[in-house]
């Protein structure tokens, strides 16, 4: 969901990488108060300046400081502190998978807790900030992890070995046990007392891969499968604290409506209704529970002011930036001198224009956040997604200092990038309503999925213009493309350190830079700002560009009369790992082999978040002309494979998460308004339309790499350009239900 | 006052008659394993059953429930519904989890009703349950390993 270029990355005045030299100078701390288990704590290297007023010290309660990844009480639990977020993409496995590594921990002796709200402890050392997205936390962890786990076990070996007084050469571990020569054995908690009044080594030896037991096996299973099996998980719509009071919030009906007033007698006449208060977000109707609620925001009389309601419409964004791509002025990207002598002498040329929906997260949680202000302080119990953008708003918002406020992070009920943003908008939300209600009960402001679709904080809508010029031979020539949309940077803390010359990174990313050798290139962007607010949306801007570029890539070879892999593949200099994947998916799909009548495959490739996915999709069309997805290849390179099983399961996520905004997604804006606002009209993907997917991973011995992202950018184009064989429509404007097929 | 079944228990709840069971058992109960996706019983996350088949509750008013037995996730304790959770365990069909309830218990009353669907049969039974993660492959898997487990 974000991505920072290196300069927005923790300082390292010496090293530009975070996880290789620069963990050889971070020292291990001691956690100091640990007399009763061992804690380990790795002291991270100081965080931007910017950050720093999100720092807040957590007071250690009971026998543990938090300041640490593992904690092992003596009763043999090993507790691990999960610095990041889990929506579902199995980082909490991950992350535990790493750390019982080298740890040598049972896996069933695991358990695992979210991190309290401290950037020195807990950044992400690729974001530079506590916060997950990016598909950065296996990246960013993997050295970490490793290096804390090994230490761990480090200390319980010496301890051992002070106990026994044998050598520690002599000492193994295995599942949880510490084992010494004669049969002498001891638990990890039998050894945690022991091992906390130990020095902590400075330089600990991790495992060679090839003695992993953990990483990499398929049978390591997901931590939380069984309790969101058996409705027993807590998220945050399930927390529950003495009297808890429940708010639903009257929003502006447009973007950029406010709010000339209201008259809420009805409302408080509502049995359950407590409170009726007006917040920077609307009307707040605060009841008992959420139908009392519900009931009382219905009965609000609400004035609105629509005068600056904007944008007018999709449609007209729409002829607005196809005008901005035609004038060809935008912020240079990439510009080759030699461009417009090579598209002059162009033999002819392919032009296409390309359109894309804003598009909503749509997570099947609702936003919401409970806010409790009592004796003092904030307390919030949410999916703090980015903890240091939440812990600074949710203070500015109470007007208390950072130390006075207190995250509880919970598992979310899915994200794709919404629950990280800028405004930290629900959780700011609950804190204005707690605030304002003036009582010291907690609340929770819950959004219904119309408050959730209407909200903003969009994928942007963007118009790609492509101009291709051809040689004699229908060989590439010159390369002209035009973006426009909205910056999705330039609202948020991080435009500074994204923002070159007017060129957000992110809404070129995979147009430029990219692992193909464009010829002549001249790339701009336009980057138009507009009332609703734009953010990341699982894969930012690969969601857009991955379509322009395979699709166009396609028509290339197809005009070429070339193979479409082969196209690729003459189109790629020393870019093994891209040409691994794209060549493992066209092998396993049988991509050789013709397939019967009425079907079509398509292939498309992209690297993003530094992982490779090539996908081959096999399309049919249903009797009544809709596009049918029966079968997806899926080939991924993602570096070192930590969990095997949860890659897998990204990648059929991945899939399915495109296909709903390939047929489907589109948040349409008519009269300032978005027009969608539930499942019914922002259809996403269900069971029946569910492509069989098979995922091959490369294997690979590379630093690991995200997959939460990269499998969705591929899925679209390879079943367009399957369409595209299917039908010979190729389409340019999304989703696919504006277009009717038909067999070719 | 509006007396009906959960989970075997008679429970009376002093709510008003139109207030969505989803909100009786979530509010009220305290029953929080029935989830809020979307009030318009479009995505199955409040997925109950009322005498042993699916009802959407955001949808159902707590009145037309009166006098019967409502089952929900906390509630489960079949055979089928055993077979049903340990293959979800098994396959690691969880993603987030949010709408895995309700994945949970339709897939449950479909197995009581069809002890072995065809692809098609599941593809009809759970498309009334969005997955936003998608996971709808590891959830016709675990219907089929369900029902292979409990037909052996």
């Amino acid at each position: 969901m974000i991505s920072l270029p290196p300069e927005a990355r923790p300082a390292e005045p010496t090293s530009p990488s975070p996880t290789a030299a620069a963990l050889t100078r971070r020292g291990f701390l001691k956690s100091a108060g640990a007399a009763a288990g061992l804690v380990i704590a790795l002291q991270l290297p100081l965080m931007r300046k910017a950050y720093a007023g999100a720092d807040v010290g957590e007071v250690p309660t009971g026998d543990f400081a938090p300041n640490a990844f593992i904690r092992i009480a003596p009763d043999n639990r090993v507790i691990f502190v999960i610095k990041h977020f889990e929506m579902g993409q199995g980082v909490t496995t991950g992350l535990a998978t790493i750390l019982a590594e080298e740890l040598d921990a049972d896996w069933s002796q695991i358990e695992t807790e979210y991190a309290p709200a401290n950037v020195k402890l807990y950044a992400n050392t690729e974001l530079g900030a506590q916060g997950t997205g990016g598909s950065t936390s296996m990246a960013n962890s993997w050295m970490q992890m490793r290096r804390a786990g090994a230490t761990g076990r480090a200390m319980l070996v010496a301890a051992a070995a002070q106990r026994w007084q044998v050598p520690a050469a002599k000492i193994t571990v295995r599942s949880g046990v510490v084992h010494g020569p004669g049969g002498r054995h001891a638990t990890f908690g039998e050894l945690a007392e022991a091992a906390a009044q130990l020095p902590v080594p400075v330089d600990v030896t991790l495992k060679n891969p090839k003695d992993f037991v953990l990483v990499g096996k398929t049978s390591v299973r997901r931590l939380d499968s069984a309790a969101k099996s058996t409705g027993t998980e807590t998220y945050t719509i399930d927390v529950k604290l003495p009297g808890l009071l429940t708010a639903v919030i009257a929003q502006p009906p447009a973007f950029g409506a406010t709010l000339r007033h209201f008259d809420a007698t009805a409302a408080k006449k509502v049995a359950g209704v407590t409170d009726v208060v007006e917040v920077a977000e609307g009307v707040a109707v605060v009841a008992t529970g959420m139908w009392a609620a519900l009931q009382g925001r219905r009965a609000l009389k609400l004035d609105w002011n629509l005068d600056a309601a904007g944008p007018a419409s999709s449609a007209a964004l729409y002829d607005h930036y196809r005008a901005l791509a035609a004038k060809g002025d935008g912020a240079p990207v990439q510009i080759d001198p030699q461009h417009k002598t090579a598209m002059a002498s162009a033999a002819s040329t392919l032009e296409a224009s390309y359109e894309f929906p804003y598009l909503a997260h749509a997570a099947m949680e609702p936003m919401n956040c409970v806010a409790w202000l009592h004796d003092g302080m904030l307390e919030t119990w949410g999916a703090h997604q980015f903890p240091t953008f939440d812990h600074a708003n949710a203070a500015k918002a109470a007007g208390l200092t950072p130390d006075k406020v207190k995250l509880h992070t919970l598992m979310s009920g899915g994200s794709f990038g919404r629950r990280a943003n800028n405004w930290s908008d629900f959780t700011v939300a609950a804190v204005n309503v707690a605030k304002a209600i003036g009582r010291p009960v907690p609340v929770r402001v819950q959004w219904t999925r119309e408050d959730d679709m209407r909200a903003g904080l969009y994928r942007p809508l963007y118009v790609h213009q492509v101009k291709v010029g051809l040689d004699a031979k229908q060989r590439p020539a010159a390369w002209q493309h035009a973006v426009v949309g909205q910056s999705i940077m330039a609202p948020t803390a991080m435009a500074a350190a994204l923002i070159k010359n007017g060129v957000d990174s992110t809404s070129v990313e995979g147009v430029w830079p990219t692992p193909y050798t464009l010829p002549a290139p001249e790339i701009t962007l336009h980057s138009p700002s507009q009332a609703v607010r734009p953010l990341w949306w699982r894969s930012v801007g690969n969601t857009h560009t991955a379509y322009v570029m395979e699709t166009m890539m396609d028509e290339l070879a197809e005009r070429a009369g070339a193979d479409p892999v082969a196209f690729r593949l003459a189109h790629l200099q020393d870019q093994p790992r891209f040409a691994g994947v794209l060549k493992l998916a066209a092998e396993k799909a049988g991509w050789e082999t013709p397939l019967p009548k009425g079907k079509a495959r398509g292939i498309a490739v992209h690297y993003s978040f530094e992982t490779y996915v090539a996908q081959v999709a096999e399309v049919s069309l249903t009797a009544d002309g809709q596009p049918k997805v029966e079968r997806v290849v899926v080939a991924v390179d993602c570096g070192t494979a930590i969990n095997p099983d949860q890659i897998v399961a990204q990648m059929e996520g991945g899939v399915g998460f495109a296909l709903a905004a390939l047929f489907y997604g589109e948040i349409d804006i008519e009269n300032g308004r978005p027009r969608q606002g539930n499942y019914n009209d922002y259809r996403v993907l269900r069971m029946n339309e569910m492509p069989r997917v098979e995922v091959h991973i490369m294997p690979s011995g590379e630093a690991p790499t995200g997959v939460g992202e990269p499998g969705v950018p591929p899925t679209a184009p390879a079943v367009a350009n399957a369409l595209a064989r299917l039908t010979g429509q190729r389409i340019r404007r999304l989703p696919l239900s504006r277009t009717s097929f038909k067999t070719a | 006052m509006i007396e009906f079944k959960v989970n075997g228990e008679t429970r009376k709840v002093d709510a008003d008659p139109q207030t969505p069971l989803l909100w009786v058992l979530r509010d009220e109960l305290g029953l929080t394993g029935t989830k809020y996706g979307c009030g318009i019983a479009q995505c199955g996350a409040c997925t109950v059953h009322l005498e042993g088949r699916s009802l959407r509750s955001c949808s159902a008013p707590v009145a037309a429930v009166a006098g019967q037995n409502v089952t929900t996730i906390e509630g489960l304790g079949s055979k089928t519904a055993k077979a049903v959770q340990q293959a979800w365990i098994a396959l690691d069909v969880v993603q987030c989890g949010y709408c895995q309830s309700g994945q949970v218990m339709s897939a449950v009353a479909l197995l009581d009703q069809n002890p072995r669907p065809s692809d098609e049969d599941i593809d009809l039974a759970m498309s009334g349950n969005i997955c936003r993660c998608a996971t709808y492959q590891r959830i016709r898997a675990a219907i089929h390993a369900a029902s292979d487990a409990l037909s052996a």
